[in-house]
């Protein structure tokens, strides 16, 4: 049996929007399951998507799904394609199962199975109750789940989910991120999920993209980069901070404020024996004046990926 | 098998159509969605009165050929007809043109529509088709029939006959009131978020050109400067595909060549407004 080609390969692909460069030179391959697409603001996750959706043409390099160049089958591309936008993003003046019906007529479908799948699906997404009402009058978290109706309704093969949670209440957000890892998980639909909520995409994703200034600055499975040998610990002291942290630093150790005065600190290496970096780090607070007022294990998140990738201090 | 019927997400077995048909699917769903409005179907019907009104004028002339003497049926009836159907016209593209991609990018439609397997093109044929379909019910359709209404009642082709070009006439001169407007009203509604102010800018292109062409002809004293108005291009060219008498001096070639100029710049402002997404500069 022929192996399925990665949903996503990117080769050398820049993209300059106005006079601002969006992605500069990306080159990675996206495994099938649930792949998470982090950076800030401005990073270029929104782009990347766009730019594999054929709606902007890039500079230079070759984008392919499923082995298909964006530049040259687009359409079939598209054909296997699900987009939630990040933005609310519906066609006016229709009630829900009209809506999604629609849409899965454009993709394709005949009328009477695009209208059956409507159903379904946002029986699915959790809007069954509410799906003969006019989409206008649809709160932010229904609208994101109609979003992702639509984007259902034709079954694709790859979904590529723009800010999923957007505007969710906690109950709406737990509920979408449970959606989308049964799809990622248990239908066999490839996922794409770009946001800037480390929680969403820890929960729902098995390998991360971050992107930072249009460039990837890690990618691979969450737990692989989670896991490097070493350890992390939350510090809080009392004292000058920026002593210990120049101190810390000084001696090759990694740390990142949290909230009000914690710090996680993170220690490479293996230890020699149990407890050996928490007597470190008490005799550099020793040496920079400082008291240790909280020692406590902890361990690493998608967070400290993040920023040790986007180069955070 | 499990005793519990899976309602969660099935995969799709069915079939799929082969893409280049959704231009028909929006189309279709545009047509349904304006016939759903009464103030339109009381447009609708309101635009056929005259077809009825110039009925009865062929009945009785029919009827009583001495009324023709008042009431001529002739290729000028026709014309006539055409130009008030015009007017109609302009309301139903303010109607129906105004929201069609201007409520899409209110809504931001667009990238849901261009991220479905389908060309810019077909986006822009279906939502062309809507208002082409409308015009055409209201232009194309009453005049057809009307000289079909003509043949009926008077019981023989000879009008026809005598008449050879007034078929052609009759198509051309219409269908130039449905493509030109159609394109137009479309590029405008490209450029907004807002149906009423899309309707704005139609309304104030159509008067304006008027107005301009009012104070250029008293200022020249001719009516050669007719090309700038878009009615005048329009009495131009009918007056011509009409073989009548012209009522402005500017040559035909210069009036169509507007005319074509103007769906030239439509088409183009759709190129260029219908995409998925906006780009900043």
């Amino acid at each position: 049996m022929p192996e399925t080609p990665p949903p996503v390969v990117l080769d050398r692909v820049s993209v300059v929007l106005g006079r601002q460069r969006a992605l500069s030179d990306v080159s990675a391959v996206f495994p099938r399951g649930a792949v998470g697409l982090l950076g800030p603001n401005g990073a270029g996750k929104s782009t990347m998507l766009k730019t594999l959706l054929g709606f902007i043409a890039p500079e230079q390099g070759r984008l392919q799904v499923y082995g298909l160049d964006v530049a040259t089958h687009p359409l079939e591309i598209r054909a296997r394609l699900g987009y939630m936008p990040e933005s609310d993003a519906l066609v006016p003046g229709m009630n829900a199962v009209t809506l999604v019906a629609y849409c899965g007529e454009l993709c394709g479908l005949p009328r009477t199975d695009a209208m059956q799948r409507a159903h379904e699906v946002l029986y699915y997404v959790g809007l069954g109750e509410a799906r003969y009402r006019n989409v206008e009058t649809y709160s932010s978290g229904m609208k994101q789940r109609i979003k992702l109706a639509q984007a259902l309704v034709h079954d694709p093969d790859l979904l590529f989910l723009d800010e999923p949670t957007n505007g969710m209440d906690p109950r709406g957000r737990d509920e979408m991120l449970e959606l989308i890892r049964d799809l990622a998980h248990n239908k066999g639909i490839d996922v794409i999920v770009s946001s800037h909520l480390l929680p969403d995409v820890e929960y729902t994703c098995d390998v991360v993209v971050v992107l930072d200034k249009g460039a990837i600055a890690a990618l691979g499975p969450i737990d692989t980069l989670k896991g490097p040998a070493g350890r992390v610990f939350e510090v809080r002291v009392k004292g000058s901070l920026a002593a210990f942290v120049d101190r810390l630093h000084a001696e090759g150790l990694e740390c990142r404020e949290t909230e009000e005065d914690v710090m996680r600190v993170f220690v490479p290496g293996t230890p020699r024996v149990p407890g050996e970096d928490q007597r470190r780090l008490c005799e550099l607070a020793r040496q920079t004046d400082v008291q240790v007022r909280h020692l406590r294990p902890s361990l690493p998140t998608l967070e400290d990926v993040f920023a040790r990738a986007i180069g955070e201090p | 098998m499990s005793p519990v019927h899976d309602q969660s997400y099935r995969r799709y077995q069915g079939s799929r159509a082969p893409v280049g048909r959704a231009w028909g699917i929006i189309l279709r769903t545009g047509l349904r969605s304006l016939l759903s409005r009464k103030v339109f179907i009381a447009l609708l019907i309101v635009a056929w009165i005259p077809f009825i009104v110039r009925t009865v004028q062929i009945y009785v002339v029919t009827a009583y050929p001495q009324a023709g003497q008042a009431l001529p049926v002739n290729a000028l009836l026709f014309q006539r007809f055409i130009e008030l159907q015009g007017l109609f016209a302009f309301f139903i593209t303010i109607y129906a043109g105004a929201g069609l991609i201007a409520a899409d990018r209110r809504a931001r439609a667009l990238q849901v529509y261009l991220s479905k397997p389908l060309l810019r093109m077909e986006y822009i044929a279906g939502k062309l088709g809507v208002l082409m379909v409308y015009l055409s019910a209201v232009t194309i359709l009453p005049s057809v029939l009307l000289i079909v209404m003509q043949i009926v009642l008077s019981g023989s082709f000879s009008f026809v006959i005598d008449n050879a070009a007034i078929v052609p006439a009759v198509i051309l001169a219409s269908a130039m009131r449905v493509i030109v407007p159609a394109f137009t009203m479309l590029a405008l509604s490209s450029l907004s978020t807002s149906a009423r102010y899309v309707a704005v800018m139609y309304t104030g292109v159509i008067f304006f050109s008027e107005a301009v062409y009012g104070v250029l002809r008293l200022a020249t004293g001719s009516t050669r400067v007719a090309w700038v108005s878009v009615t005048g291009n329009f009495d131009v060219v009918t007056d011509a595909i009409f073989q009548q008498t012209a009522r402005y001096d500017t040559p035909v070639l210069v009036s169509m060549l507007v005319l074509l100029a103007l769906v030239a710049v439509s088409m183009s402002v759709l190129d260029r407004q219908v995409r998925g997404v906006e780009v900043v500069s």
